[in-house]
């Protein structure tokens, strides 16, 4: 079957090689004297006197490669590509071990910042307190020393009043009395004139 | 030998460099079996010596090493699951054997192993065969389950299961002769085209302006197989998940 396939195969392509368009028939002769010189006349992948010598070798060296792939190579090259997966898995394990450290660090600054900042604040409060109470006290002494100061001076006023009153009497006597005496001529005894002053007043 | 320097199936001729005979088989170490073992020493060398500094801040080379095996490691886990991950060396392993043949392929003079129908169909039948041995191993009758979608009706039951089965059948095939024909049908194109340059070269002044334009072919087609060269290995490995996948989950996900 080979055979007879290999001689219709040759065919066209010796025809292409010398650029014939004799019968088939001639030139698959042709083609096989011109390979006399090479054992066999029929095609050469065909050649069924070279099968078993490729297949041997094709067995030994297929055997011997398939050999060294599983024995050799693949268990390498995955080696290399295990290696590598496990180192990039370590170095983005350290990287966001090393970011969450960062991040832990970031937060506890930012407390102490908060802690920091609110006992800053409660100091100035209290000192803000303190001050104001302070000066809240002052001003309360001084009000009271004021008004202390106040009262006094409204009572020494009322009292230089009520007595400014009373010299306001005996002058208005003194003056009714020389008055009625200038008027009259006598003198009228003061009690009465004291009496007529108080009547006016009134 | 004129006729060979343009003839573009010489280059898949093996030749025998220690012709090795056992017991009527012919063993020889030929040249396939020499580039087996530079695909086998270049890999292996290239993946071992970029790993060496096993450094965590890898260079560039080992970023090759390292973007092939999470490429094929996420390709199986989305093929096949994470029960599928048992699998990941044979993966591995194919992905890398076939696009280091591949691309090896693409050096002018070398031979391409992967051009050989007994080679990919060999790498196909270890992928089928170990989705079967595993399948079975693992799920004994149940992987029967394969070949019963889900949610179909009575009737058209039986024929389902024929299709399935067929398509079953026909991956081995499909799986080993996409590989090969694009490898093969690839380097023949080059060789085609390479073979016009140096033919319309020797036609004197005419001939080499006529042979600018399969030299842009060429060019071309060179860039092209690189794609190609990658593009097949991924869909060796991607189909490979897929099959996988039947054996870890048999009767649908």
């Amino acid at each position: 079957m080979f055979v007879t396939a290999a001689y219709a195969q040759s065919t066209p392509t010796e025809g292409a090689g010398s650029q014939g368009a004799a019968p088939a028939e001639v030139h698959t002769e042709t083609g096989v004297a011109h390979e006399g010189g090479h054992g066999s006349g029929v095609f050469p992948p065909f050649d069924q006197s070279t099968f078993a010598s490729q297949l041997l070798w094709l067995a030994i060296t297929f055997g011997l490669f398939y050999i060294l792939m599983a024995k050799v190579v693949l268990p390498r090259i995955g080696a290399i590509l295990e290696s590598r997966q496990e180192t990039i898995a370590r170095d983005l394990d350290d990287a966001s071990r090393a970011k969450s450290e960062a991040d832990a660090a970031v937060a506890a600054y930012e407390q102490e910042l908060a802690a920091a900042r609110a006992k800053a604040n409660q100091i100035a409060n209290t000192a803000r307190e303190a001050a104001k109470a302070q000066a809240a006290a002052e001003r309360t002494a001084i009000e009271t020393e004021l008004n202390g100061k106040i009262a006094a001076a409204e009572a020494r006023i009322a009292d230089i009043k009520v007595r400014a009153l009373a010299d306001v009497g005996t002058i208005a006597e003194e003056t009714a009395g020389a008055v009625v005496e200038q008027l009259i001529g006598t003198r009228v005894p003061e009690a009465e004139i004291a009496a007529a002053v108080k009547a006016s007043a009134k | 030998m004129e006729g060979d320097k343009v003839d573009p199936v010489h280059q898949f001729m093996v030749n025998k460099i220690v012709p090795i005979h056992i017991g009527g088989l012919d063993l020889s170490f030929t040249n396939a079996s020499l580039f087996m073992v530079v695909t086998l020493v270049l890999a292996v060398g290239f993946l071992i010596a970029t790993t060496s500094s096993r450094s965590v801040v890898p260079g560039r080379l080992q970023s090759v090493s390292e973007l092939s095996y999470e490429f094929i490691a996420s390709m199986l886990r989305e093929g096949a699951g994470s029960h599928g991950m048992k699998f990941f060396p044979m993966v591995f392993s194919l992905f890398m054997f076939i696009l280091t043949a591949n691309l090896l392929g693409m050096v002018p003079y070398f031979f391409t192993i992967t051009s050989q129908i007994i080679v990919t169909f060999a790498l196909a039948l270890f992928v089928i065969g170990t989705v079967l041995v595993y399948g079975f191993y693992k799920h004994g009758f149940h992987f029967l389950n394969v070949f019963v979608p889900s949610g179909v009706p009575g009737v058209l039951l039986p024929l389902v299961i024929a299709i399935e089965v067929i398509s079953f059948l026909s991956r081995p095939i499909s799986l080993s002769v996409r590989l090969f024909a694009n490898m093969l049908a690839g380097h023949i194109t080059l060789k085609v085209f390479a073979g016009f340059v140096a033919t319309l070269s020797t036609l004197g002044a005419l001939g080499i302006g006529g042979a600018i334009l399969p030299l842009i072919m060429t060019v071309a087609l060179t860039g092209l197989e690189f794609l190609v060269a990658f593009l097949q290995a991924y869909v060796f490995a991607v189909l490979t998940c897929m099959y996988l996948n039947d054996a870890v989950h048999p009767g649908g996900h």
